[in-house]
C-alpha cells in the first residue's frame, strides 16, 4: 500500500466518521481511534493524537453555528472549562504512565457506556425554579430561543456538574476523545438543564478541552502530519455534509445503527487490550 | 437604540466568537489542504510507516522549526502549521471572550476565563 492509497482510504473512513458523528450527535472522534488502531494497525499513541485534532476541528466548526443561534450557554461552558482543562492536562500526563493495552480497555468501556446512553431516551427537563445560590452568583441561569420565543431555565447542583466535568476532561486527555456523552450527562442529568442547551454547550467546550491536551501531545510527537491530514479533512467534510442533510435523515434509526457499530468496535478494542494486541 | 450604537452585550460576543471559530477552522483547513497536495505529489508513492510508535522528529514538534520549514515550502511542515492553527482556534476564542467580558464589565468571568487561558498556556509550557 502506498501513501496515496493509504491517504485516500483514511480520508474516506474519516468522512464517514464525521458524517455519522454529526448526524447522531456523538462526534467523530469516537470512530477515529478504532478505525486507526484496528483497521489501519496504527499505533495507539498516534491514534490518540490524531483523534484529538479531529475533535477540535469538528467542535469548532459546529460551535460556530450554535453560538450564533444563541442556544449555547457561554458562561456555563466557560465556567466548566475550568474543570475540563485541568482534567485534560491530568489525563495527558497520565497517558505516559498507563500501558496502551490498559488505555484500549478503558476506551472500549467508555465507548460501550456512550453507546448505551445515546440509546436511552432522555427526559427533557426545563426547570425554572431552582434556587441555587452558586448558579445565581455565576449567572448560569439563562434562556434559549424556541419557536415561541425565549425559554428561561435554571441550573442546579453546580458542584456535582463540575466534578463530573473534571472526569470528562481526564478521559478526554487520556483517550483523545471529546467525552461529549459524559459532558451531556453532567449538564443534562446532574445540573438539570434543557437537552438542546447541554448538547450545544458540551460541543462548545470540547474544542478548549481538547486544545489543552493537544498541545502536550504535539510536543511529545504524537501528532503526525501525514496521518492527521486525511483525518482532519475527512472529518470536517463529513461533519459539514452531515449538517446539510440532517433534516432529511431519520436520526432515530441511524442512532441505533451507530450505537451497534460503536458497541462492536468497543468489544474489539477491549479484546485487543486484554490479549495485549494493542 | 440604533444598531451599531447598542451597548456591547452577550449577543455581540456570541457573533464575534462564531465568526472567529469559523474562520479559524477555514484557514487551518486551507493550510492542511495546501500541504496535503504538495505532500502527495512528492511522497504519494512511498510506503506509510505507522505500526510502531517512534515519536515525531523535532521539526514536527518545535514551534519555531515548524514555522521555518513551512515557510520554505516543506509539505508536512505546512500541514503541521495548519494543525497548530487548529489547536490555536479555541485558545483564540478564550482570548476573545476575555476581551468581551471586560467590555461587559463582567469581572467574575474575566477572572474565570483568564484562569482557563492560564491553564492552557501552562500545558504548552510544561
Amino acid at each position: 500500500m502506498t501513501i496515496l492509497i493509504f491517504t485516500v482510504l483514511l480520508l474516506a473512513g474519516a468522512f464517514i466518521a464525521g458524517l455519522l458523528g454529526s448526524l447522531t450527535g456523538l462526534g467523530g472522534g469516537f470512530v477515529i481511534i478504532p478505525l486507526l488502531t484496528i483497521v489501519f494497525k496504527v499505533d495507539i499513541h498516534y491514534a490518540i493524537g490524531t483523534s484529538l485534532i479531529s475533535v477540535i476541528a469538528t467542535s469548532s466548526g459546529a460551535a460556530a453555528a450554535y453560538v450564533k443561534e444563541g442556544i449555547t450557554n457561554m458562561r456555563m461552558g466557560m465556567f466548566l472549562e475550568l474543570a475540563t482543562t485541568i482534567g485534560a492536562i491530568t489525563g495527558a500526563f497520565l497517558s505516559t504512565y498507563v500501558s496502551p493495552s490498559f488505555i484500549a480497555i478503558i476506551f472500549g468501556s467508555v465507548l460501550i457506556f456512550s453507546a448505551i446512553t445515546s440509546l436511552i431516551k432522555k427526559d427533557d427537563p426545563i426547570e425554572t425554579n431552582h434556587k441555587s445560590a452558586l448558579a445565581k452568583k455565576l449567572r448560569l441561569n439563562s434562556s434559549f430561543p424556541t419557536k415561541t420565543g425565549g425559554q428561561f431555565y435554571t441550573v442546579t447542583n453546580v458542584g456535582g456538574g463540575f466534578f463530573v466535568m473534571n472526569i470528562a476532561g481526564i478521559l478526554s486527555g487520556l483517550l483523545g476523545i471529546g467525552s461529549g456523552a459524559l459532558k451531556v450527562i453532567a449538564m443534562d442529568n446532574i445540573m438539570r438543564i434543557p437537552f438542546k442547551v447541554s448538547t450545544t454547550t458540551s460541543n462548545f467546550m470540547i474544542g478548549v478541552t481538547a486544545a489543552a491536551s493537544a498541545g502536550i501531545y504535539l510536543k511529545r510527537g504524537y501528532i503526525d502530519p501525514g496521518l492527521s491530514m486525511p483525518v482532519v479533512l475527512g472529518v470536517l467534510l463529513g461533519a459539514f455534509f452531515g449538517s446539510k442533510i440532517l433534516v432529511a435523515v431519520k436520526s432515530s434509526v441511524l442512532r441505533i445503527v451507530f450505537a451497534l457499530v460503536i458497541f462492536l468496535l468497543a468489544i474489539e478494542m477491549i479484546y485487543n487490550g486484554l490479549t495485549h494486541q494493542i | 437604540m440604533k444598531p451599531g450604537k447598542t451597548k456591547f452585550g452577550d449577543k455581540k460576543l456570541e457573533i464575534w466568537m462564531g465568526n472567529m471559530l469559523r474562520y479559524g477552522v477555514l484557514i487551518s483547513g486551507l493550510f492542511v489542504l495546501t500541504g496535503a497536495v504538495i505532500y502527495l505529489v512528492q511522497h504519494g508513492s512511498e510506503k506509510p510507516v505507522y505500526q510502531l510508535f517512534s515519536g515525531e522528529p523535532l521539526r514536527f514538534t518545535n514551534l519555531k522549526l515548524i514555522i521555518e520549514n513551512a515557510w520554505r515550502g516543506q509539505a508536512r511542515s505546512i500541514i503541521q502549521l495548519g494543525l497548530l492553527l487548529l489547536i490555536a482556534t479555541p485558545i483564540a476564542r478564550i482570548i476573545f471572550s476575555i476581551v468581551g467580558f471586560l467590555m461587559e464589565k463582567d469581572y467574575l468571568y474575566v477572572i474565570i476565563t483568564t484562569t482557563v487561558l492560564a491553564i492552557i498556556i501552562a500545558s504548552l509550557l510544561l
